[in-house]
């Protein structure tokens, strides 16, 4: 892993919000084609740190680098080598299935023709041929998780940020979730993953665990399911909370 | 500009699917137009009238009857009692007392002259000064008549003054061609202030503006996308509006609808601009509904749609310099009514731009991709 090239590097990330301390001093580096999860329950700091790290939200202070550029100055730059969704739902509920691919295709700077031949092939494979004129509105919520997944990655980001992109969806579909993460990050793409589902902390590479801003452990789930005698990661987790 | 073209394709589709939106934009402007135009008259076409005459002559039963002549005029009662008459305008059954004291003719046929009483409800105060002037006017042509009957008799003939006004521009004072460019105004200005903002406000509370915050699209070009959308459908408006306004209140467009549509195009930009800039303060779609509620009555009711500016204390013509909507409703009126060319509003042209340039600008600058 160590010879991948660093995509994310963050040194003292901290973010204050009066005196609440959202993240305290986090430090992690993230390599390429990595599936890098975020643990933690509610309240834990993730969205805090996911925000800092796309250049939605300036860190109070620490060095961190994405892409290899600032996030106090680059953020724009930042802009244009990630993806992201979050946990709110970023899909227009009033637009049709094919209307947001070519919308947010349009946004992020990629050709009509472009356009048109990336939603041909995205309508194909999540087998929406159907919907594609459907409402977003009226579409189930697993689909629209997909989708909204599928438009994160479509302008070929090198980092994308998911941020409990699973949140009220059945498992079988989560597993399939899963499944297209595993694709995209097996093109070479990044995947950083905020949770609070243990089971899918299993399917990361790495995963660190925070816990009141601060980050507790930070390794591979199977060094950590040794380190904490755990038979799984949700063991981890109870212990280390403990 | 291309990413722009996206925006703006998303935002057309997005209103035009919106099923309460649409027949919103339509027929707002039919029921302001016959609404308001109606209702906001400053005619007076019904004032009721008591009359107490204690005098019981032939003058003071010509007075009476000259009120009566006119189509203005409704008489409610009679009495000899001024108390009673008083009761019928505290129940708000008369607007005005008509007073005649005995002894009218005798003391006019004496002395040449003579006094009557008017009582005016002013609890209106425009209503009551527009009974005053209505009144005094028959009066005065009643005086007139008597000097005839009465004066010359007394061989005292004077050559009077004949003074006859001629009303320029609105020759037949037609209240509703004073109004109804003003209801333009309103209407474009609420388009375009409400629904730029409203879209605005609306991606906030979906969580779509973080997903367009995360792209790399440029603040400008966003805001530009949010307000051409806009700009077109309040140009389109303003076209129907005048549209309706010709076919039913044949309202004259005596100047250049080319100019009057390059003022508005101007004004709009102002308008939407505010409208962004608003929503860059808020978060929900109630808190820039009270926003909006609060600036545009104040915005409104300075403008002059209603009341001449010009009578308005300095200080407030003064405020008016940030009030887009007295620009436009001075130009739309100059342009429509008067043939005003665009030397005639060369100023106003000026100040509008530079209001664009700068509530834009505060915007853009309010508008933070990166918090």
């Amino acid at each position: 892993m160590n010879d991948k090239q660093l995509v994310i590097s963050a040194k003292g990330l901290t973010k204050k919000f009066g005196d609440f301390v959202a993240n305290d001093h986090l430090d992690f580096d993230v390599f390429q084609g990595e599936i890098f999860g975020f643990l933690g329950a509610n309240g834990a700091g993730k969205t805090t740190a996911i925000k800092i790290l796309c250049g939605l939200s300036i860190p109070t202070s620490g060095d961190i680098n994405v892409a290899g550029y600032d996030v106090y100055t680059e953020t724009e730059q930042i802009k244009s080598n990630i993806g992201y969704m979050s946990q709110r739902f970023s899909l227009y509920p009033d637009l049709t299935v094919s209307e947001n691919i070519r919308f947010y295709g349009g946004i992020y700077g990629l050709g009509w023709k472009e356009i048109k031949q990336k939603r041909k092939k995205l309508i194909e494979k999540l087998g929406l041929v159907e919907e594609r004129n459907g409402l977003i509105s009226d579409i189930p919520l697993g689909w629209k998780q997909k989708l909204a997944f599928s438009i994160a990655i479509m302008h070929e980001p090198k980092i994308v940020f998911l941020d409990e992109p699973t949140g009220g969806v059945d498992p079988v579909t989560r597993r399939m979730f899963w499944d297209m993460i595993y694709e995209v990050s097996e093109s070479g793409t990044t995947v950083f993953v905020t949770t609070h589902y243990m089971d899918e902390a299993e399917y990361c590479n790495r995963v660190c665990i925070m816990d009141e801003g601060k980050i507790v452990a930070l390794d591979t789930p199977e060094e950590l399911k040794r380190n904490y005698h755990a038979q799984n990661m949700n063991e981890v987790f109870i212990k280390i909370a403990r | 500009m291309k990413t722009t073209l996206f925006i703006i394709q998303k935002e057309f589709i997005q209103i035009f699917r919106n099923k309460t939106m649409l027949p919103l934009i339509f027929l707002v402007p039919i029921f302001q137009m016959f609404i308001l135009v109606y209702t906001a008259t400053q005619e007076m076409k019904h004032i009721n009238m008591y009359v107490v005459d204690k005098d019981l002559s032939q003058t003071s039963r010509q007075l009476i009857s000259n009120f009566e002549g006119s189509p203005f005029y409704y008489l409610t009662g009679f009495s000899f009692s001024i108390n009673e008459a008083e009761e019928q305008m505290k129940n708000d059954e008369a607007d005005v007392i008509l007073h005649i004291p005995s002894g009218f003719e005798q003391k006019l046929k004496r002395d040449k002259k003579s006094d009557i009483q008017l009582l005016i409800n002013a609890i209106n105060g425009m209503k009551a000064g527009l009974v005053n002037a209505y009144s005094m006017n028959i009066i005065s042509q009643f005086n007139q008549n008597i000097i005839g009957d009465l004066v010359v008799i007394g061989g005292n003939t004077q050559k009077r003054l004949d003074i006859r006004s001629h009303y320029w521009f609105n020759p037949e004072l037609d209240f509703k061609i004073y109004m109804l460019p003003g209801i333009l105004v309103l209407l474009v200005t609420i388009m375009g202030m409400f629904l730029s903002a409203i879209s605005m406000v609306r991606e906030k509370e979906l969580g779509t503006i973080e997903q367009i915050n995360v792209t790399p699209i440029g603040k400008v070009q966003f805001l530009t996308g949010k307000l051409l959308p806009f700009w077109i459908i309040a140009l389109a408006e303003l076209a129907f509006g005048l549209t309706l306004g010709t076919i039913f209140f044949h309202i004259p467009i005596e100047g250049s609808l080319l100019l009057l549509f390059g003022f508005s195009s101007v004004f709009l930009i102002v308008v939407i601009g505010i409208g962004l800039f608003f929503s860059t303060i808020t978060n929900t779609q109630q808190q820039i509904m009270f926003l909006f509620f609060f600036f545009n009555i104040v915005f409104i009711l300075m403008s002059g749609l209603f009341t001449p500016v010009e009578s308005m204390p300095s200080w407030a013509q003064k405020v008016n310099y940030i009030n887009p909507l007295a620009y436009f409703m001075r130009v739309i009126r100059m342009i429509l009514l008067k043939g005003s060319g665009l030397q005639d509003v060369l100023k106003e042209i000026y100040a509008l731009s530079v209001y664009a340039v700068i509530i834009l600008s505060l915007a853009a600058w309010r508008y933070r991709k990166t918090t």
